[in-house]
């Protein structure tokens, strides 16, 4: 049981394809539509140079599917979402989620994985950007009293006779 | 295709080098016959590993995704699980589901090879917890279990090394359940928690389910086969058995493969052992249906694919004011088996365990935190996740699944691997026994998380990408009629083909599989060494 277990990200196989001129503009719009840049917390969004320039190198086994949902983005937009003015883009975007909750969820997948990786972002976080591995990190042992009541309501397992 | 060609005899050719096909490659090494194994994979590296990256999390829905249909490599088979709600996950290569596994190594319980006589459903298994257990106890030392004596909820057992951390997650719910009075226990972890056996201890990577950089995580790649590899049985890679050839006695005569060169091989063996998990082994022996065995091999009781058990999983989690562990740390340390047993004020027979998980890493907590809804697109995006991140905890229930016939593998008409060779197809709905339980585990896991102050509470059930655990597709029996192998692993129809892997459970035990499959591959090869001289009577 891992946290892919949960999400799956799909099915579907096959090797990345880079996303079409205009697939990508619907991309990078909606990812700055999902993740704003903030000042308050010192980080860019997820329509970035570098993060959007990621972003198209992690797309993977999910092109086929992303491709059918920036197509229909840019079908409910009339041709290109990128085209529309900015609030106007919002409220089209706000609809289709509203409508279709499920859509974007590849969309979310995509832009997560560029962006909560950049280092800018993950330092803001107080993370260190690095791999796991080697390093690993430290976990606290824990209080093992806490099980003393557990032990003291004693056995619990049947007797299967 | 290249004409088949055909290799030297074997005395025992063992299918598959995951969990259960090392373990008997390992035990029966012992016995100095020449032992095969054939693997359709390769050997993993642990150096291509998603957390040895800077993109650990990406990666782990590429390469190393747990679902075979996502993976798509050379090493893969398709399966058609359009006709299920819980979608088939696995890893092809050897040390097999062992290499992203999360570890969680709980035995079944004495009840559970009983269910027949205690609940008056499914059927009784023709061994027992008795019979096993010397069998937990070695499969515990060879993977290097951690874990803490003195669980209530087990009859006595030693422990191999000690537990693994609880944290700062493990305390919290620790003491919520001790202010609801349940039960609860670190989890046996097949992670090291100290050095063993060459084996470095865990570091906390926290990514324990797609292949553990660190070797702390006991897959059987580096576990039971170094061992078996020093005592000389071979191991052929990226080798894919197709069927199983017999003869005019009704005997296992060897296994038809394509090797990696996509050459189709004849392997002569004296003893045929399965070891390919509840998918891959009906598969084969459906794919090796013959003249003298026209519904498949070993099927003369239509048993073969039937009685799949997927271990439903409904699962819940909550956002908390302080830090805990995030991601750090591994996947399982914590476990309930409060409502393991059946009681019929529930309204369901049977029950099922709690696994306890700690947070997530920075993208799957965005992904999760946006599918769940607690953190917005937009204005108030980053807010939230700051919320989030670090701060949630949870739990999963892990249903006891009953067999039902209609619940069962067969050939798919059209899907093939990249070989030619047919795919499984899986039926498979969630029974009604199952339901209820799925919706009690998630009633007081809600409470649980309640109990220890969690907000944002949010709950899934069942888990789709969660078909882990692969059982009872070729199930064992004293009744020929009514089951595929005998109580020690020999196929009823084919007196030299044994079957070790989780297709020979009779109930489903509402537990991870993994310590008892390999608990019966050791059992079997030890009832094979101890009759080696009539074996075929």
């Amino acid at each position: 049981m891992t946290s892919s277990t949960e999400s799956g990200a799909g099915a579907g196989g096959g090797g990345a394809v880079a996303l079409s001129p205009a697939e990508a503009a619907c991309l990078r719009v909606l990812a700055g539509h999902m993740i704003p840049p903030s000042a308050a917390y010192g980080v860019p969004g997820a329509d970035d140079a570098a993060i959007f320039a990621d972003m198209m190198t992690t797309v993977g086994r999910d092109r086929e599917a992303l491709s059918r949902t920036l197509a229909r983005v840019d079908e409910a937009a009339g041709g290109r979402l990128s085209a529309l003015p900015r609030a106007t883009q919002a409220v089209l975007i706000a609809r289709l989620r509203a409508a279709e909750p499920g859509l974007f969820a590849v969309v979310e997948a995509v832009v997560s994985r560029a962006y909560y990786r950049d280092d800018r972002v993950l330092r803001s976080l107080g993370l260190e950007p690095r791999p796991p591995f080697p390093k690993g990190y430290a976990v606290e042992e824990g209080d093992w009293s806490l099980l003393d009541p557990v032990r003291d309501r004693g056995p619990i397992h049947r007797d299967a006779g | 295709m290249n004409r088949a060609k055909k290799n030297d005899p074997v005395d025992v050719l063992i299918i598959g080098a995951g969990a259960s096909g090392a373990a008997v490659a390992w035990s029966l090494a012992e016995t100095r016959m020449r032992i095969v194994c054939l693997e359709q994979g390769d050997w993993p590296d642990s150096s291509r590993y998603p957390s040895t990256g800077r993109d650990f999390e990406a990666r782990q829905f590429e390469d190393y995704a747990i679902s075979p249909n996502r993976r798509g490599s050379a090493a893969d088979y398709p399966v058609n699980d359009d006709a299920s709600p819980i979608k088939v996950a696995n890893f092809n290569g050897v040390g097999g589901g062992t290499v992203l596994y999360a570890g969680h190594f709980p035995r079944m319980h004495p009840s559970d090879f009983r269910v027949r006589s205690l609940e008056g459903v499914a059927d009784d298994w023709p061994i027992d917890y008795g019979t096993l257990e010397p069998f937990y106890a070695l499969n515990d030392k060879m993977m290097g279990v951690a874990s803490l004596e003195g669980d209530p909820a087990y009859p006595p057992k030693g422990a191999v090394m000690p537990p693994l951390p609880l944290g700062r997650t493990g305390e919290k719910m620790g003491r919520a359940m001790n202010v609801l009075g349940w039960h609860w226990w670190p989890s046996d972890c097949a992670i090291t928690s100290r050095e063993y056996e060459g084996r470095a201890p865990c570091i906390n990577l926290g990514h324990c389910g797609h292949g553990c950089a660190q070797g702390a995580k006991a897959s059987t790649d580096i576990t039971y086969w170094q061992e078996a590899l020093r005592n000389r049985v071979e191991l052929r890679t990226r080798c894919r058995v197709s069927r199983i050839e017999t003869d005019d006695d009704r005997m296992a005569t060897g296994v038809w493969y394509f090797d990696a060169d996509g050459q189709e091989v004849f392997q002569p063996a004296e003893i045929v052992v399965m070891a390919c998990n509840g998918i891959g082994t009906p598969r084969i022996l459906l794919n090796s249906a013959s003249e003298r065995f026209p519904d498949g091999l070993a099927n003369s009781s239509g048993q073969v694919g039937r009685n799949l058990m997927f271990h439903p999983y409904a699962l819940a989690r909550g956002r908390f004011d302080e830090l805990l562990d995030g991601f750090r740390g591994s996947r399982v340390f914590m476990w309930s088996m409060e409502f393991y047993e059946t009681d019929p004020a529930r309204g369901f027979l049977r029950g099922y365990c709690y696994q306890f998980t700690r947070g997530y890493g920075p993208v799957v907590t965005a992904v999760n935190g946006m599918a769940d809804g607690v953190v917005p697109w937009g204005e108030g995006h980053h807010e939230a996740y700051r919320r989030l991140f670090d701060r949630q905890a949870g739990l999963v229930s892990i249903c006891e699944d009953l067999p039902e016939e209609i619940n069962r593998v067969t050939l798919d008409p059209q899907l093939k691997d990249g070989n030619g060779i047919p795919a499984p197809k899986i039926d498979y709905r969630l029974g009604d026994n199952t339901k209820k339980m799925l919706d009690h585990s998630l009633a007081r896991g809600v409470d649980i998380l309640k109990a220890a102050g969690a907000q944002d509470i949010v709950t899934r059930s069942p888990l789709p990408y969660a078909g882990w655990h692969l059982m009872g597709t070729a199930r064992m029996g004293t009744d020929p009629r009514r089951s595929v192998v005998n109580e020690w692993g020999r196929a009823h129809d084919v007196r030299n083909l044994f079957i070790v892997d989780g297709s020979v459970f009779v109930t489903s035990g509402g537990v991870n599989p993994t310590s008892t499959i390999q608990a019966i591959a050791l059992y079997v090869a030890d009832r094979i060494k101890a009759r080696l001289h009539d074996l075929f009577d």
